[in-house]
């Protein structure tokens, strides 16, 4: 394959996934907090979609 | 709050049930098939198209593609109007899009069949194909977000989500994967080489299992487990959790199959680890579907479905455990290349992707006829004989598996190795046997359920037009406590960037830099590019399947080295446009081919392997020694590899033929040496050209003159 703008050398390139890891990390920790914090009733009501209940 | 009176499309979901049903026995019909080729290769009948590398590729797309593919849409389309509570977005995008697939799947297996391939696992289709499955895939698309956006529940729940990752990771792969140059109408060439396309092509051979069959039926799972049980899911906090960490974790476990191979280490070590993390998603999936059931197994002795989906969703439990552990690289040694790595498949494709299709199938017709189902007798018949299928299935793989490992391994007590590998073949034969008989029971129990569900049909009445009503959407109300995840469930298209956004980290973390980087792959000075004889050699092992048997790749062990020579470096695979490394040896690594039999081995063996291997089991494939090259095709081979990097000279595709017939007039006189008469013009000489030339350029001594050998 083709490219133009190769790199020469790959010393450094570590900040690449670390920057990956942190957004991964970052997320999930808000994703995980926000789970836990999140309205038990709110929970039951959405986990009931699928069953045929008549519209609240 | 007004009340709004609308109908639910069944039709769109029973047509694509039925193809369900139609694709789901033929496939098996190929499978069963291609596995009875292994003990008996005379079923190939002498005859190109039903040779085992070309019917393989036919068993593997029906089966994921055509069965699974419309087991998938026979489900999101059912559930996601009744989620959304509103009618598909568009009648006529849902005709289009059930057209479109079925007239891909007929195409498919004809081009298949006519040895039309890309000869990549699982990305076989050529490129126009290629480009209709993008476009019914954008169909698929439109009518997905459509009706996700005019819909009257505000809540997305979690089996949306995981329609909306599939939708977005499946382009995704798809369009990467398939970069390709075309040659002719039905030819092109990968546009990634060697160890990159190998990494590219793993990246969305995994993903696919991830994305096509993994994630779209944990959809249909969260859906049709709870309407069967009438419980509701476990934890639906579960469901957040391990959705998106099974979407972030999955897409970076590609390099699980290509461990101890030339692909560099650092990407193999990210596969491994990624490939156990892996496991604690998945088995959340799992555990929310089992412990849906808590209290409520009394359900589970009385009704077939809910057997099915039991049996489905602990079989998605056995096999996201053993899949990692082959990923761990001291069992991947053994495993890589083996029968072990069939039977997992077919732990999941069999126990997971088919059990759900049949469960929800069988939950579906009764539903959608307003009756019930005709014989509760046969769909428990119908359960044992495909579990016990299964079984059979898969155990008698695993010996095989293990047996042939150990035999490719064993050395004598003086440092020899003690096993020819015909005899690891013809040692496991007994279980190729068995393992064929497990697939038939599996398949008769699938013939079972389509004549127990067509009386169903018969006695009942079928509803094409579901009445519902609910009330219109109602304005969400921002002020009050609304936790993240409600704010990005009411907005489908800003979850279908993230999810996209999520998924494309792992690829282009891993990928990206063997493109960048000038030196990722060492080159190897004697290394150089394929002759024009040679060239076309390559395409027609491209077009038979070779590589469904046979390897391209050995790996830094002993007995490899010393079964097979020196291991192979990823530098001699730069010209490879696609990758050969192969999964699979029913057939020895062919990877320092070149050199080791005389041209007139080769041509016997092509004739009938068993006149040079008595005992082989691969199929004859006389037509090779009949058919005439196709040079005519030379000059546009040469230019489009020009254009993909291979350093042709400029101009060579005008005088490549001279070279062509110089090197195939050398081959035929080394064949009249041994007695064989033979014009220079038929395939088999080209193919001699390329297994002579495989894995013999580090050997030479540096070249002087840059001339094309």
């Amino acid at each position: 394959m083709k490219f133009i703008h190769y790199l020469e050398k790959i010393t450094g390139i570590s900040i690449y996934p670390l920057a990956s890891f942190c957004i991964f990390g970052l997320f999930f920790l808000a994703m995980l907090i926000w789970v836990f914090a999140a309205d038990k009733k709110t929970i039951r009501e959405i986990s009931r979609i699928p069953l045929d209940e008549p519209f609240q | 709050m007004q009340i709004e009176r609308f109908y639910y499309d069944n039709k769109i979901v029973k047509w694509f049930g039925y193809v369900t049903m139609l694709w789901g026995i033929v496939g098996m019909m190929a499978g069963l098939y291609v596995a009875i080729q292994f003990y008996a290769p005379g079923a190939a009948m002498n005859f190109a198209p039903t040779t085992f590398g070309r019917m393989r590729p036919v068993h593997t797309n029906a089966v994921i593609f055509a069965f699974v593919g419309n087991s998938i849409f026979t489900g999101v389309y059912y559930s996601l109007q009744r989620l959304c509570k509103t009618r598909m977005f568009s009648d006529r995008l849902s005709w289009i899009h059930f057209w479109g697939w079925q007239l891909i799947i007929v195409a498919a297996a004809i081009t298949l069949m006519m040895g039309y391939t890309t000869g990549k696992e699982y990305a076989e289709l050529e490129w126009p194909i290629d480009i209709a499955i993008a476009a019914i895939w954008i169909v698929f698309g439109i009518n997905l977000f459509g009706t996700i956006i005019k819909r009257r529940e505000n809540h997305l729940y979690v089996a949306i989500w995981f329609y909306i990752a599939t939708w977005v990771t499946v382009a995704m792969l798809h369009i990467v994967n398939s970069f390709e140059i075309p040659v002719s109408l039905m030819k092109s060439y990968s546009w990634y080489a060697g160890v990159q396309d190998a990494l590219v092509q793993w990246w969305y051979g995994h993903n696919a299992v991830a994305f096509f069959l993994t994630t779209p039926i944990l959809g249909l799972m969260y859906y049709f487990l709870p309407k069967a049980a009438n419980r509701p899911v476990y934890s639906y906090r579960l469901s957040i959790i391990h959705f998106w960490a099974l979407i972030f974790i999955y897409i970076w476990a590609g390099p699980h199959h290509l461990l101890y191979t030339a692909l560099p280490d650092w990407a193999q070590s990210l596969g491994v680890v990624f490939s156990i993390m892996l496991i604690a998603p998945s088995w959340g999936g799992m555990l929310n579907g089992l412990f849906t059931l808590r209290g409520a197994w009394d359900k589970v002795r009385e009704d077939p479905v809910l057997k099915f989906f039991v049996v489905a969703v602990t079989c998605y439990g056995m096999a996201t455990f053993e899949g990692p552990m082959l990923s761990l690289k001291s069992v991947n040694a053994i495993s890589h290349f083996t029968d072990w790595t069939i039977a997992h498949v077919h732990i999941g494709g069999l126990g997971w992707n088919g059990f759900m299709a049949f469960g929800m199938l069988y939950w579906l017709v009764p539903k959608m006829w307003g009756t019930s189902i005709y014989s509760k007798k046969m769909a428990n018949n119908h359960f044992w004989l495909g579990t016990i299928g299964v079984v059979i299935y898969a155990v008698p793989l695993y010996w095989a598996g293990f047996t042939q490992a150990q035999m490719w391994k064993t050395f004598t007590a003086e440092g020899q190795l003690k096993f020819q590998f015909l005899e690891t073949v013809t040692h496991i034969l007994p279980m190729y046997v068995t393992r064929s008989i497990g697939g038939s029971l599996y398949l008769v129990g699938a013939i079972i359920m389509v004549v127990n569900l067509a009386k169903t049909i018969a006695k009942g009445n079928f509803i094409a037009n579901e009445a519902a009503e609910a009330p219109a959407r109602e304005v969400p109300d921002s002020a009050l406590r609304e936790y993240w995840h409600r704010w990005i469930e009411k907005r489908p298209m800003t979850l279908m960037v993230f999810s996209l956004v999520v998924v494309a980290i792992g690829g282009v973390l891993e990928m990206i830099p063997t493109f960048l980087i000038k030196s990722n792959v060492p080159t190897i000075a004697n290394v150089k590019p394929y002759t024009p004889l040679e060239l076309h050699g390559r395409d027609i092992y491209v077009r038979e399947g070779c590589y469904t048997c046979h390897s391209q790749m050995i790996r830094p062990f002993r007995d490899e080295v010393a079964r097979y020579g020196e291991y192979s470096k990823a530098g001699e695979f730069i010209y490879d446009h696609p990758f050969q490394w192969g999964s699979k040896r029913t057939g020895p690594d062919l990877a320092r081919e070149g050199g080791k039999y005389p041209d007139s081995w080769h041509y016997n063996h092509m004739l009938d392997p068993r006149i040079m291997s008595p005992g082989s089991i691969m199929p004859n494939y006389p037509w090779l020694l009949d058919n005439k090259l196709d040079t005519a095709s030379t000059p546009a081979k040469i230019r489009a590899m020009q254009t993909l990097g291979v350093p042709y000279p400029n101009g060579y595709d005008k005088i490549a033929n001279t070279d062509l017939c110089n090197q195939a007039a050398a081959i035929k006189k080394s064949l009249k040496k041994d007695k064989i008469e033979t014009t220079a013009d038929v395939e088999i000489i080209a193919v001699i050209a390329y297994l002579q030339r495989l894995g013999k350029d580090i050997k030479m001594a540096p070249q002087q003159d840059d001339a094309i050998k």
